[in-house]
């Protein structure tokens, strides 16, 4: 039944696009019969006048209707052409052509005239618009609409909606529709209508029943505020993942930042304090690469986790070669010494790029968000940081594990003289830790770049939490990162509603401080032989 | 006797008449010789002067942990600062009611934040002695609660430097509160008059000036009576090799504590001696890109030696003034450039330089040079 006037109308355009000429098209488009009968003085004959446009099914009545409840549909007091005003501001208006919508260029505002509507008028028109919304092709658009209609639903309207939702096939928009009524229900003093609205986490539900648990009708006040009290419950455990959610989230990027830095410091032992700008250089990269693939920016942003890792890496092995060989065995003055690289790794950055902050498009694939449920949704780009985090975490882990250099490092860290006389090049060891640490930086970085602003400064910004979360966890120890980073991340997440983001983010600090003097040596402490080193 | 010790040093001699010397100089170069006059210090120059003083006296203080007692401090800007916001409450509580918004007692900050009474740990601090008390307990209470927390649980080594990095850290993003009741993100500004003088006029400036000398020779002398003591070099000794002390029967964190509350105290004079001068005192102070840079002077100017620190604060900051006047984009290259090769080709930094003359006798600095031993291991 909805489908034959819009086949019909889509026929129609058909011929208008192809069998007839466009001169003739203004007196034979049906649509100016319908608007000639809306120029009527009589609000009744309008009123039939927008049923029958309804009841045509044109495809332009929603815009036509729009402009006409907006006041915007007017006619030429000379011509007797209907236009629709862009704008009506000063006093020559921009206008459209109300048949074809194309541009008329500008009138004044004395040759129009105005198409009046009444209060009962512009009842009818809304419904009439949310009816057209909800018969919409796409079932998004629909329940759109449906959503939109939570809370505006009156008398008026009432009775198409239940019409519509025994036509509707959806059951989303259904529900919604359900609701809609309900809460008009409930207005009214229905109390069955409560059992519908309960358990939606909607703004406009909570309020309608808000309303309701003051009214004066003992048991219609009840069922509402039992209501209420379910949903406060559901928004409270909501809120809660959300929290744990922003947390995971925030943790993840702590422990991507800090990940590298548990292999460098934490199994090499050496201070590297350029990691954070080894960060901001595969931010960087995926900045660099999207310049380079310019409308691909999902491609640019695979192809950079490879070149991230590498450009990083390869950074790495410079400071690496360059530095810190010279200081075996001086942690403090390598730290000195690698804090001055940063230093010079930023000014380059600002030198040669900018020192601006450059934009990192997020690929379509990533932005959006994933609704669990009215009340809580999951902004896409984090969730994939997160795994992104644990597919690198577990990557490492292999890595450490499971294969020869994991095995040369390990021995190397333990006991230098005794992996260097079973035959283990001990140098070559090194360089290539550093640059897997290195280059996990730079991941870092690639995935940040989809979070935070690329700019000088973003590394300098991890470099002090990535050390607590490494110190916190237990230097050594790659599952004592992955806890660590989660679990700050979580705290600092839960703090920071009633403490603020900066007194949480001190708070955390302080915690650590007061944390390393009970357990020097961090969460997960290593133990044997290693620890000794 | 401990403290006539220091003078028996060649070192602290001509250090303290060189010291001196210059202070009579600018001084009189200030002062007798007529504006236009090549050789005229300005009023500019020797305000710039004080400052560069009052950085030395902080690099000091931290050449006074990390030199003898092998603590590398990230954070001693923290008590820089708090010195510096001690000093910077009193000026505020001067200005009285000659501030924009005219309030007798409360500053303008707090005024603009609708703030009707002063917070508690402002009061006091119109009393000039109580305020110049508080520029050596607020530094030296941080000190003395930090370091006894970190040092009773053995937390040294890197893991100090780390969190001494973190508390400053911490400290500074508090003070960029605006909450926090010191002024936020502008800090304290705007001041008039110290001890009645009025900080604007060239002779409160030359003034600070000299005080800020005197003081930088005083806290050397009281940094040497330290470390010529028995006191200094048992700290030489939990430096080179903490766990051996510690088998020896001396209490290491003790030591420790005693020592770095010393030269908390000590940024803390720095710091309130530099407010008056540069007129602001802002939690940029706190950050710990500045903390690090103070451990480069003293890395330039040769750790452990005391003077070293002196010689590395004044060239640094001299360098620094030049560069970021004349291309200020090369100053973090530079900066960063010498990080990397101090560390890497100048351990033992310029002080290494000059002791490197053949004709110098070994033995007085054979003992004093820090080791890469196990402290640091």
């Amino acid at each position: 039944m909805r489908m034959l006037p819009r086949c019909l109308s889509g026929l129609l355009c058909l011929c208008l696009l192809f069998g007839l000429p466009l001169a003739a098209q203004a007196q034979d488009d049906p649509g100016q019969a319908l608007l000639d009968s809306l120029d009527t003085d009589s609000y009744a004959d309008k009123g039939e006048a927008v049923e029958t446009i309804i009841a045509s099914g044109d495809a332009r009545s929603r815009r036509w209707l729009e402009a006409l409840l907006g006041g915007k549909l007017q006619r030429h007091k000379d011509t007797g052409r209907f236009v629709v005003v862009v704008e009506n501001r000063g006093r020559h208006w921009p206008v459209v052509d109300a048949l074809s919508f194309e541009d008329a260029g500008e009138m004044s505002r004395r040759e129009l005239d105005r198409i009046g509507i009444n209060n009962a008028l512009r009842g009818q028109l809304q419904g009439a618009l949310a009816v057209i919304d909800l018969h919409a092709e796409q079932v998004g658009e629909r329940r759109e609409a449906a959503r939109a209609l939570l809370g505006d639903v009156d008398a008026s309207l009432a009775e198409p909606l239940r019409v519509v939702i025994g036509e509707e096939e959806d059951a989303e928009v259904r529900r919604l529709l359900e609701q809609a009524l309900a809460i008009h229900r409930l207005e009214e003093g229905d109390a069955a209508a409560v059992d519908v609205l309960a358990g939606s986490l909607n703004t406009r539900v909570r309020s309608a029943l808000n309303a309701a648990s003051r009214s004066e009708d003992a048991e219609l006040a009840a069922a509402a505020t039992s209501a209420l009290a379910d949903i406060e419950q559901k928004m409270m455990l909501n809120r809660g993942l959300e929290t744990l959610y922003f947390g995971l989230s925030l943790g993840s990027v702590l422990v991507l930042a800090a990940i590298g830095l548990a292999i460098t410091f934490g199994v090499m032992g050496v201070i590297n304090m350029a990691h954070g700008e080894l960060i901001m250089l595969g931010a960087y990269t995926t900045w660099a690469m999207q310049q380079l693939l310019p409308g691909q920016p999902g491609l640019a942003l695979l192809l950079a986790i490879p070149a991230g890792f590498l450009v990083a890496a390869l950074a790495g092995v410079a400071i690496e070669r360059g530095v810190i060989q010279f200081l075996k065995g001086r942690p403090l003055e390598t730290l000195l010494a690698t804090f001055g690289v940063s230093l010079i790794l930023q000014q380059l950055v600002r030198t040669v790029i900018s020192p601006q902050n450059r934009t990192v498009v997020t690929p379509e694939w990533m932005s959006g968000s994933l609704m669990l449920n009215e009340g809580l949704s999951l902004t896409l780009n984090r969730l994939y940081v997160l795994g992104f985090a644990l597919v690198v975490f577990a990557g490492l882990m292999l890595v450490m594990r499971r294969t020869r250099l994991g095995l040369e490092v390990r021995a190397v860290t333990q006991d230098r003289a005794m992996a260097r006389a079973m035959g283990i090049r001990a140098t070559r060891v090194d360089i290539l830790t550093f640059a897997l640490g290195s280059g996990v930086a730079g991941l870092a970085g690639v995935a940040l770049s989809q979070l935070t602003n690329v700019g000088p400064n973003l590394g300098q910004n991890y470099i002090i939490d990535s050390f607590m979360v490494v110190v916190f966890g237990g230097v050594g120890n790659l599952w004592g990162t992955l806890v660590a980073g989660l679990s700050l991340g979580v705290i600092n997440q839960v703090l920071e509603p009633w403490a603020g983001a900066v007194l949480a983010k001190i708070v955390v600090l302080v915690f650590i401080i007061l944390f390393i003097q009970k357990r020097p040596r961090g969460l997960f402490p290593q133990k044997g032989r290693a620890a000794e080193g | 006797m401990w403290l006539t010790r220091p003078f028996s040093e060649r070192s602290t001699r001509l250090f303290l008449s060189v010291l001196l010397a210059a202070l009579a100089l600018v001084t009189l170069l200030n002062l007798a010789v007529p504006a236009g006059h090549p050789l005229h210090v300005s009023t500019y120059a020797v305000t710039l002067l004080g400052k560069y003083l009052s950085y030395a006296l902080l690099a000091v203080a931290v050449d006074l942990v990390w030199g003898y007692l092998g603590i590398l401090s990230l954070g001693h800007g923290a008590f820089f600062a708090l010195g510096g916001y001690a000093m910077g409450m009193y000026l505020m509580r001067q200005i009285g009611d000659r501030g924009t918004y005219g309030d007798p007692v409360l500053p303008d900050f707090m005024v603009f934040l609708d703030w009707d009474s002063l917070p508690w740990y402002w009061l006091g601090f119109d009393m000039p002695g109580f305020a110049f008390l508080m520029v050596l307990l607020a530094p030296g209470l941080l000190a003395l609660v930090f370091g006894f927390l970190a040092f009773r649980s053995r937390v040294t080594g890197v893991y100090l430097s780390i969190i001494t990095q973190a508390m400053t850290f911490a400290l500074m993003l508090a003070f960029f509160r605006n909450e926090m009741g010191f002024g936020g993100n502008n800090g304290l500004t705007d001041f008039r008059e110290l001890l009645g003088f009025d900080l604007r006029s060239d002779g409160t400036r030359l003034g600070l000036f000299l005080a800020t000398g005197i003081a930088l020779a005083l806290g050397y002398v009281l940094c040497r009576a330290i470390v010529a003591s028995k006191l200094g070099r048992v700290s030489v000794a939990c430096r080179d090799a903490e766990a051996r002390t510690r088998f020896l029967g001396y209490r290491v964190e003790r030591f420790q504590l005693f020592v770095f509350v010393v030269s908390a105290m000590l940024a803390g004079v720095a710091g309130a001696l530099y407010v008056p001068q540069v007129g602001i005192i802002n939690p940029g102070e706190f950050s710990p890109i500045f903390s690090i840079e103070v451990v480069l002077w003293v890395a330039l100017g040769g750790r452990a030696t005391l003077y070293g620190a002196v010689i590395g604060a004044l060239l640094v900051n001299y360098a620094k003034t030049v560069f970021t006047g004349v291309m200020p984009d090369a100053w973090l290259f530079a900066l960063g450039g010498m990080f990397v090769l101090v560390t890497v080709f100048l351990p033992r930094g310029i002080a290494g330089l000059l002791s490197l003359r053949p004709w110098r006798r070994a033995s007085h600095t054979a003992t004093t040079q820090p080791t890469t031993g196990e402290s640091t291991a």
